[in-house]
């Protein structure tokens, strides 16, 4: 999970932006239009929305000024009702859509290169080695088996039956089909079927996978299941994926950062909790408004920043004024000794999941601890959770008080 | 005003029989050389199938139909029927007919194929064929029949064009209609994947239109059949050439032997065409 600057001071557009260097993909002033081009876009420019340009144009706005930095390593979800233009915008990272205007730079082989612009030879290596891609409706090709499905991407690529079967069989370990290999895949479940097209995504080994509501035409049971075995293999994997999805809870749940589009724009772009606190208009406010807040918003964005909290004697005071409850912080800012009505008292901690690791009067609690394992940790302890950053210094505190503002807004 | 309609006929005949003398005039060696060709590979299969024992061919025909369907009730039809054909004397004009279906077939599929690929890819070329291909179809074979036999004389030859000419429309539509039908998710899919025109030809389209184009060829071979006797006329040997016989000379007992030949012959070819196309099918069902 990113770390969130002070709440407030976040807003949509990331405080600094991120060199070129740390970004697999990046968008910018993207414009895909169907239909015809030049007039739609000059209406476009002159603030048209989608309809008006359909009316007078007959083309469809898919994407107007779409500017997206997606860093190396992170899943970045694009959101947004049916229409918006999610898929428009992800099939023109791999050239599938046609720009109408702007970049699409793309990391291949350490450089950027635009999509739109480098000709069908690139275009081909970049799909054959650099993006690959999962579909809603699996796309796979149902006369082969599940093995010949996972080596397609190899195949097309040229590459020869016996080395491709390490590759494939390796694959198809990881997304534990190994045993349904020589199947065809008809005789697979819905479920089954997408790993079959995530292990055909994996077995390129690109370093960017575009995923088109990969999970949507699944029963909500094997969707969640699939997504948490999507989050395991990104943990070791560490690819950078862009995924689209109509469903925020999804969003919320796998995406580090999320694009929320609407009518072929992107509206608000940033961490699950800034869509949560700080919906940037009332589109986005009202996807919001279903969601509960428990499942996506982690202790540190509701706590009290530890500039904001008063001091005595270069203590921070635990119990407000009350003046009996006092940390101390050593010179790096991380809790040195805890003073109850002048007693020295010890400090206790839990670990990210609540687990007590330490028992103690206060408790010190990693900063990214979700809000309802801070629910439990706060009532079970008579003060304030500490939290702390991932140096162990002093982030904030999180009180009754700042859990109940959380979850309210 | 009739009269004059009529006085003023144009001359939508003359200009066509004047055509195909031009070409007869201009192309003779290139229709002789077709002409020699086909009726060499006609012929020679023919002598081929003759050349082999009739009772190791029934045998070998058993095999293969076993190979392909692992049906004993197919193999047992085979080999009674094949034998009751050796026992009413037909044997040589059913390997004769057969030599002819199997060239006519072959060619339609050669001509066929690609011209629906290109069809299905190029909607204005499906376009600008569909007419000529339903005239095809519906042209009474006779009209043809005749320029045919002009430019490349009598024989197997114009039997095998014509019969070509009226069963090619088959492997186009149904080719193009396999083709074209490709969804479009696995089109992008491949491409997704880098694919190359021809990757995308050859592992994704042609793969997904096959059950459609073993239908589009089974369909050519029964209009084959229908047309040995038509074939006959114009000199082709086979099953064709007893039937006109019996006709011209009311042989009751002839024509329906020959006949019942000739159901046999297509009975045989479109069950052991027919079913790799249905297993396909339940496959992908
Ligand atoms: N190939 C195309 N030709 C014409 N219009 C298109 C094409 N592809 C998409 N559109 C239009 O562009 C708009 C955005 O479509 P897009 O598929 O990106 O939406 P989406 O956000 O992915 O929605 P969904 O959740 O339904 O998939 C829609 O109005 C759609 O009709
Ligand atoms: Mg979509």
């Amino acid at each position: 999970m990113t770390v969130i600057a002070e709440p407030g001071v976040a807003a949509a557009v990331p405080a600094s932006k991120p060199s070129r260097a740390d970004n697999a993909v990046e968008l910018r002033d993207l414009a895909i239009i169907f239909g015809r081009t030049k007039e739609a876009l000059a209406l476009a420019d002159q603030g048209a929305n989608r309809d008006e340009i359909r009316d007078r144009t007959g083309a469809i706005l898919g994407a107007y000024k779409v500017d997206l930095d997606i860093r190396n390593g992170e899943i970045c979800v694009l959101m947004g009702l049916s229409g918006s233009g999610k898929s428009t915008v992800l099939r023109a990272v791999n050239g599938l859509n046609t720009t109408a205007r702007g970049e699409v730079m793309v990391c291949h082989e350490g450089a950027l290169v635009d999509v739109a612009t480098c000709g069908a030879k690139t275009l081909r290596d970049i799909r054959l080695k650099t993006v690959s891609m999962v579909f809603q409706q699996f796309g796979l090709l149902p006369w082969r088996s599940v093995r010949d499905n996972v080596g397609f991407g190899l195949e097309i690529r040229g590459m020869g039956a016996a080395e491709r079967r390490a590759i494939v069989d390796e694959k198809l370990e990881m997304v534990g089909l190994s045993n349904w290999a020589d199947k065809q895949v008809q005789e697979l479940s819905g479920g089954m079927q997408q790993r079959v097209g995530l292990a055909r995504a994996f077995a390129t080994d690109a370093d960017i996978l575009l995923m088109d509501e990969p999970f949507s035409a699944l029963d909500p049971l094997i969707r969640d299941k699939l997504q948490d075995d999507l989050l395991a293999l990104q943990e070791k994997l560490h690819k950078t994926i862009i995924f689209v999805s109509h469903d925020l809870s999804e969003a919320l749940k796998i995406g580090n950062r999320i694009a929320i589009m609407e009518g072929g724009r992107v509206v608000q772009f940033g961490a699950p909790a800034d869509i949560m606190l700080r919906p940037a208009d009332a589109y986005v406010a009202e996807f919001v408004k279903r969601m509960n807040p428990l499942d996506v918003l982690c202790a540190d964005a509701v706590m009290t920043p530890t500039a904001k909290l008063s001091r005595e004697a270069g203590a921070v005071m635990m119990d407000g004024d009350g003046g009996a409850v006092a940390l101390t912080l050593c010179s790096e800012g991380k809790p040195l000794t805890l003073m109850i009505n002048g007693q020295v008292r010890t400090i206790g901690a839990v670990d990210v999941s609540g687990a007590v690791t330490r028992k103690g009067d206060v408790v010190v609690a990693p900063a990214e601890l979700p809000l309802k394992t801070a629910i439990d940790v706060r009532r079970q302890s008579n003060y304030p959770i500490a939290l702390v950053d991932q140096l162990g210094r002093l982030a904030g505190l999180c009180d009754h008080e700042d859990i109940y503002r959380g979850l309210l807004r | 005003m009739t009269d004059w309609l009529t006085t003023h006929k144009i001359p939508l005949g003359p200009v066509l029989a004047t055509a195909i003398e031009w070409l007869t005039d201009h192309g003779q060696a290139f229709f002789d050389f077709i002409a020699i060709a086909l009726s060499a590979l006609v012929d020679g299969l023919t002598d081929l199938l003759l050349w082999i024992p009739a009772l190791i061919l029934v045998a070998a025909f058993a095999i293969g139909a076993y190979a392909l369907h692992r049906s004993i009730g197919l193999v047992a039809f085979i080999v009674l029927s094949l034998l009751l054909v050796i026992n009413l004397g037909y044997w040589e004009a059913t390997m004769q007919t057969l030599s002819l279906v199997i060239w006519a077939t072959a060619t339609c599929i050669v001509i066929g194929v690609p011209v629906g690929i290109a069809a299905a890819h190029r909607p204005w070329l499906y376009q600008a064929i569909r007419p000529v291909l339903d005239l095809m179809q519906t042209i009474p074979t006779f009209v043809y029949l005749i320029p045919t036999l002009v430019l490349f004389g009598l024989g197997t030859v114009p039997g095998v064009i014509s019969t070509v000419i009226f069963a090619l429309p088959a492997p186009i539509r149904l080719t193009q209609l396999g083709i074209s039908t490709v969804p479009e998710a696995l089109r992008e899919a491949a491409l997704a994947y880098g694919a190359t025109k021809r990757q995308l030809l050859f592992k994704v389209e042609l793969p997904h239109a096959m059950p459609t184009i073993l239908a589009g060829v089974t369909q050519c071979i029964m209009l084959s059949l229908s047309m040995v006797v038509i074939a006959a006329l114009v000199g082709a040997d086979g099953l064709g050439k007893p039937v006109v016989r019996a006709l011209n000379s009311v042989n009751i007992s002839m024509g329906f032997e020959a006949g019942i030949a000739i159901v046999i012959l297509a009975i045989i070819l479109d069950r052991v065409c027919k079913r790799p196309e249905r297993r396909a099918k339940r496959r992908s069902a």
